[in-house]
């Protein structure tokens, strides 16, 4: 029999759809154009119908039913669907009420006020008396263990999506639920600390929060107290992907690009210098492709693998120390522009490095731990002194009175502000890739390269694979993100089976435009467009309109070699710009 | 953070962990084996410390909160020893208006652990309990079954060194 | 591995012997005849009521005692499963006679042997005291609680050893999964399932032919047969007795399940808390695989099925058949929505059936008295049997199997022999925390699926435990969802937080703290539950609640507005008093009084010495202390 797809008519509130047997309750209403809530849903991420807020009716069901989770079936044709009657919207506010009863309601000062999931739906279905069923309330100990984010059970719902991001997503389980019944949260084992388990910092579960019980540790006073310190030249250095982002935190479409808004908005809040990670970015492609150079050329470790991602390098060292030296040498661009900001700027300057207090603007939270690793470019000062995210950038601008979406364009500061297209596009899935094969082709083969769309890396799959033939040379080389697909490739590395030169990895699934340091995005709208791909498309369209679009044609790039680190791969910049990893345990 | 890690230091012997290490490699291939060999490393060592559940993750490649999360909810599964001599403490309304409270707070106190744990040394494991009938007595207290009544804070040294 | 031959040769040579132990002394004579068997079976309970008051030992003794006698080759000695009667165990029936010994001593022994086994003489005084009339001796099935019975899924029940493959075969084990196999297609199965009306025995009552056509007709590269042996209703233990009694029983249906919808591999799922029940399965299965009616080549056919056991460990949620199934997989046993139903994705998300015990061992009958047979018993919508354990405020404490469609009157006042010390019947709660309670004007309702559900409670499993007039429906209630309470999984918010909440308000009621607002707070939550929850414990939490309301709201109103508990069981209601003229004044109270409640008053009794005491209902901790100490009744409580 032809596996042919087969079509089911229901009506969903009265509107005919049809859709493909096994099509959830959730998207025929969609379909139909009928939005129903839900909280505890996250596509492809917590697919469990535990919060029962999405409950409906149908003609050929018995009970209410979760959209979210019931496929619709043969047996279903002909359902007369009910999402808005009296006895569903009575449930939905029952649960929200019997929700709010195990809830801490401080809402005014919390994190995520006017952004919670839970706040929208209780005041959507028009729940009025949140004490309703006022009773006993177990009280959690915040968990602030954690170098990058705070766990408050007093505001958890239980919807389980952190877990989901956690367990599914990235394959780690650092969390998840533990005990039973009204004494069930969610937690690690034995009640640790994140900070003592194997968390990779990844942030996802952040984003994947509904309400205020997971959020990144706020370092935006540590910023404002060395801008407002007169002995201190505070420097920024915003990631390629921000420029991506930010503007959704002032209620501009998914996927604008704001870079000259950034620049300035970064500008008004003080800093000294506003430079750019993208420059870092170019300094990267050119370590990392002079390192792949050699590599394959002198019989090195093979494949090689990118360390951009401190998330993924973290999940590498605890979870496959033994193949830590397929991990590139290289810092971070977050890591390489710091180093480089103490010496050689600091040196051309006359500048203390020691004053220079480096910011990091980042899509991340795992920065925020790696900029606690050791091995800094000037022994006793750190490359990066703060990392902060997306989020909390967004934070300071609001509260430092600035009218974002009415900021005139600017630019980055010179040396370290200047950057190509190819730095840019490393804020989404293969564009590491991409742009560490725009220079390593013509290094490798000494001419130039005129196409330099390698548009087989991009897009949101999880794991691409793509063959290049360079210099007659043939390159296999695969791109993943999250890591649960990076288990995929690792696990390939050590059974001896991986047929891979290069592999990018980023602990993200879809890289760093979707960071656990991005805005947030509520789950109704996450559910149905793709966020992902659309934020992407602003780095590639940004890539796309440079005229300068590989790594080692930046200016800037010649000339810090020129006057600092000499040749690319030099002992030098090995010293600065480079790294080594240490062996990790998964449980301790 | 406070952490549920049992008070009672690991005495598992290299022998347990032959057994343990027995059972998970006979079973670590089946599907859903986590449940088989968590009853049977408690069989092994009459709880699931920390200790015993690393070793089932780092044999079976299990994430260490994957079998704590299984271990809390089912209510076979324990994270503490019991004590050689377990005391339980009436909690009822007639022992806890006579002061069983008091009882309690102070076995704590003495013996250095919260209820539902075990004294490092394996010796004491502390319950409160509902009404065990023995208003007439109250507070009253259990150890090993055998019933204190009357109690005040003061006979318990004597009571506790009768088990020393 | 055993052929079909094979099969029925033991049976030929088993047969005999086992019918013996159910129709008496006729065939024994032959057997004898024969030499084949013994003259006396001396069968022991070995169910885990009867082993908790030491049936080991009585076996022990009795082995010793025949060995005195020299009565080796005479007498056999068999451990049986569960007879039912579990409040009078010990139990002990010696065939032929069919005497039934109950609260079997070891100091009895030696007087039975020497006196029944050797002598031929029935020890009269320690029969079951129902089955000594002055007529005469009868026998154990002619006594009020086995006459309405009819036990077809407890057949072998105390009646084979459960440890003895053989002896299930004599039972005519195994010849319905020889008969399906050799016989029979696997729709031919399901038809005959179809046509016997067999309905589940774990609660919901869907009908198993159904069930296992939707599995059959699914394809998949694996597919699983499940047993639910996850029996957790307080009071409830029908499961555990086929276990324990009959074993291979389960292990023949389910490789007949195995075998119709094309599965090789089953599990059961059995709990943790029934040792001797797991001993027994782990003993059957082994038997079963020695002879090859488990494994890859089952009697020669060329079927393949094994089944595997997987222990539970203390979640009554994991009754509920998505979450037995996350469970066996090896997590948390929380439930799954459904659809998708586990006949389309159920076991590592392949098609699975789950059965319950009961359910299966019903199963081979069919097959081999054809579905008529079983469509003859109970209801139009209800057929066959089904096995309760009664409890609670009843004479006769016990297993019972009856025909579907018997009233609740039959049940408590025949079977169960009324209510003891006189008291009035009040109302019996079936299904356990899911079910409800039927009260006395709805004791002539045909107790079936439909009915049951009709007056607003439910079969369940099969709990009945009965209630008399000194029991406070609030509390019943109350107990329930402390209950329901502890073994919510978490899951969904509803039932995680709204059995908390419901459990609050009941505590609140039964305080005398409550107001009309709060009951109807409970009762809207109540609704809310049923229609929200994601699996059957949280959707039918609240059922203990609502048909307490339903037939008993006045008790609740009783405790909200008049702060009275009716049945004097809410302690924070109860008012302590004593009865000046009754009380001599000795002060036994007073000492016994937790909370100094009570002292001495200036009255002296007309007749008394002493003044008489009373008490001070402020400090009054309401723990009947001085009323259980009053050797003169002077106390009472309301």
């Amino acid at each position: 029999m032809a596996d042919e797809i087969k079509m089911v008519n229901v009506k969903v509130n009265g509107i005919p759809v049809s859709v493909p047997e096994g099509t959830t309750i959730l998207d025929a209403a969609h379909k139909a154009g009928v939005k129903i809530p839900t909280l505890c849903f996250l596509r492809d991420t917590n697919e469990v119908g535990d919060c029962r807020i999405c409950l409906v009716e149908s003609t050929k069901a018995r009970g209410l039913v979760a959209a979210c989770m019931y496929p619709l079936a043969a047996s279903d044709e002909g359902a007369e669907i009910k999402t808005n009657s009296a006895k569903v919207l009575d449930s939905r506010r029952k649960t929200l009420q019997l929700i709010l009863s195990t809830h801490d309601r401080k809402c005014l000062s919390c994190v995520r006020s006017g952004k919670c999931e839970l706040q929208k739906l209780c005041n959507e279905l028009g729940v009025e008396d949140e004490k309703l069923y006022e009773g006993f309330r177990p009280e959690y100990e915040k968990d602030t263990s954690a170098v990058h984010m705070v766990r408050d059970n007093n505001k958890c719902v239980l919807c389980r999506r952190c877990v989901g991001a956690c367990e599914k997503v990235q394959g780690i389980a650092v969390i998840g639920p533990n005990n039973r019944g009204f004494a069930s949260c969610i937690g690690s084992a034995f009640d640790m600390g994140l900070a003592d388990t194997s968390c990779i910092h990844c942030g996802q579960c952040i984003v994947a929060c509904p309400t205020g019980a997971l959020y990144e540790k706020d370092d935006t006073y540590k910023v404002e107290e060395a801008i407002a310190d007169p002995d201190k030249f505070v420097v920024v250095q915003p990631a390629p992907s921000v420029r991506a982002t930010l503007g959704e935190e002032f209620g501009m479409p998914i996927g604008t690009d704001v870079e000259g808004k950034l620049a300035t908005a970064l500008r008004a809040l003080g800093f000294d210098k506003v430079f750019d990670t993208d420059f870092a970015a170019d300094l990267t492609i050119v370590e990392e492709a002079t390192e792949l150079v050699e590599r394959v050329k002198n019989g090195g470790v093979l494949p090689m693998i990118t360390s951009c991602s401190p998330g993924w390098v973290k999940f590498c060292e605890t979870y496959y120390p033994e193949q830590i030296a397929h991990l590139s040498s290289c810092k971070s661009p977050q890591q390489m522009f710091g180093a480089t900001v103490k010496t050689y700027y600091a040196q051309k300057m006359g500048i203390d490095p020691a004053k220079i207090v480096c910011v990091g603007v980042m899509p991340c939270t795992a920065k925020k731990f790696e900029v606690t690793r050791d091995q800094s470019a000037v022994p006793g000062v750190p490359d990066v002194d703060i990392s902060i995210t997306t989020r909390e950038l967004a934070r300071m601008i609001k509260r430092n009175d600035i009218d974002f979406a009415a900021l005139p364009d600017g630019e980055f500061d010179d040396p370290l502000g200047e950057s190509t297209g190819a730095a840019v596009i490393f804020g989404a899935t293969g564009g590491v890739m991409e742009a560490a094969l725009r220079t390593a082709v013509e290094v490798i083969t000494g001419e130039e390269l005129k196409a330099v769309d390698f548009t087989e890396v991009r897009g949101m799959q999880g794991i691409k694979e793509a063959t290049y033939n360079v210099g007659g040379l043939e390159v296999k080389v695969a791109v993943a993100s999250s890591l649960s697909n990076a288990r995929i490739i690792m696990d390939q590395i050590k059974a001896g089976t991986s047929p891979y030169t290069f592999i990018e990895i980023m602990a993200c699934p879809g890289g760093c435009i979707n960071g656990g340091g991005q805005p947030l995005v509520d789950s109704e709208v996450r559910n149905f467009v793709d966020v992902r791909g659309l934020r992407a498309k602003a780095l590639y369209d940004n890539d796309a309109a440079k005229t300068l679009r590989k790594s080692h044609e930046n200016p800037s790039i010649k000339k810090v070699y020129e006057e600092f680190f000499g040749e690319f791969g030099s002992h030098k910049a090995h010293e600065i710009l480079h790294t080594h990893y240490v062996k990790r345990s998964i449980n301790g | 953070m406070a952490t549920n890690k049992s008070t009672v230091p690991f005495k598992g012997t290299e022998e347990q962990k032959q057994k343990l290490l027995q059972v998970i490699s006979e079973l670590k291939d089946e599907r859903g084996a986590l449940m088989p060999i968590l009853q049977k490393a408690q069989d092994i060592y009459g709880y699931l410390p920390i200790e015993v559940q690393t070793m089932i993750s780092d044999e079976t490649g299990i994430p260490l909160e994957k079998i704590y999360g299984v271990v809390t909810f089912y209510a076979q599964f324990s994270l503490y020893p019991k004590g050689k001599y377990a005391i339980s403490v009436c909690l009822g309304t007639a022992c806890y208006v006579k002061g069983s409270g008091d009882i309690y707070n102070k076995l704590c106190e003495k013996l250095g652990i919260e209820g539902g744990q075990c004294t490092p040394d394996g010796k004491f494991s502390l319950d409160a309990c509902r009404c065990i009938g023995a208003c007439g007595l109250a507070p009253v207290m259990t150890i090993n079954g055998e019933v204190y009544g009357k109690l005040t804070v003061d006979k318990l040294d004597e009571i506790l060194a009768k088990y020393e | 591995m055993i052929s079909i031959t094979e099969l029925n040769k033991i049976k030929a040579e088993q047969e005999g012997i086992i019918s013996m132990r159910r129709e008496g002394e006729a065939k024994i004579a032959e057997l004898n005849a024969q030499g084949k068997s013994y003259k006396h079976h001396v069968l022991v309970c070995g169910g885990t009521g009867c082993t908790s008051s030491h049936s080991e030992d009585i076996i022990v003794a009795f082995n010793d005692e025949i060995k005195k006698n020299g009565l080796e080759n005479e007498v056999c000695v068999v451990r049986t499963g569960c007879h039912g009667l579990c409040a009078l165990g010990p139990i002990v029936i010696i065939y032929p006679e069919a005497a039934f010994y109950a609260n079997m001593a070891i100091e009895h022994v030696p007087e039975i042997v020497t006196e029944h086994l050797v002598n031929g003489n029935i020890v009269t005084k320690y029969l079951y005291e129902k089955t000594v009339t002055p007529n005469g001796i009868i026998s154990m099935h002619e006594t009020d609680f086995y006459k309405k019975q009819n036990r077809v899924a407890l057949r072998n029940c105390g009646v084979i050893d459960p440890e003895n493959i053989d002896e299930y075969i004599g039972t005519g084990g195994y010849q319905a999964l020889a008969k399906v196999l050799t016989e029979k297609t696997p729709d031919d199965v399901i038809q005959i399932l179809l046509d016997s009306g067999l309905r589940g025995r774990g609660g919901a009552g869907f009908p198993t032919g159904r069930k296992w056509m939707f599995a059959k007709a699914n394809k998949a590269d694996q597919k699983y047969v499940c047993c639910n042996a996850d029996e957790g209703d307080p009071g409830a233990f029908m499961d555990r007795s086929v276990l324990e009694g009959d074993p291979h029983v389960v292990l023949e249906a389910m490789a007949i399940a195995g075998y119709t919808i094309g599965s090789s591999q089953g599990y059961i799922y059995v709990r943790a808390e029934y040792p001797i029940a797991v001993q027994r399965l782990e003993i059957a299965i082994k038997q079963a695989r020695e002879y090859g009616l488990l494994g890859d080549n089952i009697l020669g056919t060329g079927f393949k099925f094994d089944i595997g056991l997987r222990l539970g460990a203390g979640a009554f949620v994991c009754g509920e058949e998505t979450a037995l199934m996350t469970s066996i997989e090896g997590h948390r046993g929380e439930p799954r929505p459904r659809p998708p139903f586990p006949a389309v994705k159920g076991l590592f998300e392949r098609p699975t059936i789950l059965n319950n015990v009961e359910t299966w061992a019903n199963i081979p009958q069919i097959i081999m008295r054809g579905p008529e047979w079983f469509a003859a018993m109970g209801t139009e919508k209800s057929k066959g049997t089904k096995v309760f354990a009664l409890g609670g405020k009843i004479q006769n404490t016990g297993l019972v199997e009856i025909p579907m469609g018997t009233t609740l009157r039959e049940v408590v006042e025949e079977i169960g022999g009324g209510v003891p010390n006189g008291k009035k019947f009040k109302a019996a709660q079936t299904g356990g925390p899911s079910g409800g309670c039927i009260p006395a004007s709805q004791m002539d309702v045909p107790m079936d699926y439909d009915n049951l559900i009709a007056i607003g409670s439910m079969m369940g499993s099969g709990g009945l435990i009965v209630m008399d007039e000194d029991n406070c429906m609030v509390d019943i209630a109350k107990f329930f969802l402390e209950f329901t309470v502890d073994e919510s999984c978490g899951k969904c918010a509803p039932c995680r937080i709204g059995t908390r909440r419901m459990l609050e308000i009941l505590e609140k009621i039964t305080k005398g703290q409550a107001t009309m607002d709060d009951l109807d707070r409970l009762e809207k939550l109540a609704a809310h539950l049923q229609k929200s929850s994601l699996c059957a414990l949280g959707q039918t939490a609240p059922n203990p609640i609502i048909s307490t309301l339903r037939y008993f709201r006045d008790e609740y109103i009783a405790h909200i507005v008049d702060k009275k508990c009716p049945a004097g069981v809410c302690k924070d209601l109860l008012q302590f008093s004593i009865d000046k003229d009754k009380c001599i004044g000795c002060g036994l109270c007073a000492k016994n009084c937790p909370a100094d409640a009570i002292t001495r008053t200036d009255y002296i009794a007309p007749g008394h010495k002493l003044a008489s005491m009373a008490i001070d209902a402020s400090k009054c901790v309401k723990c009947g202390a001085c009323m259980a100490n009053c050797k003169f009744k002077a106390i009472s409580k309301q």
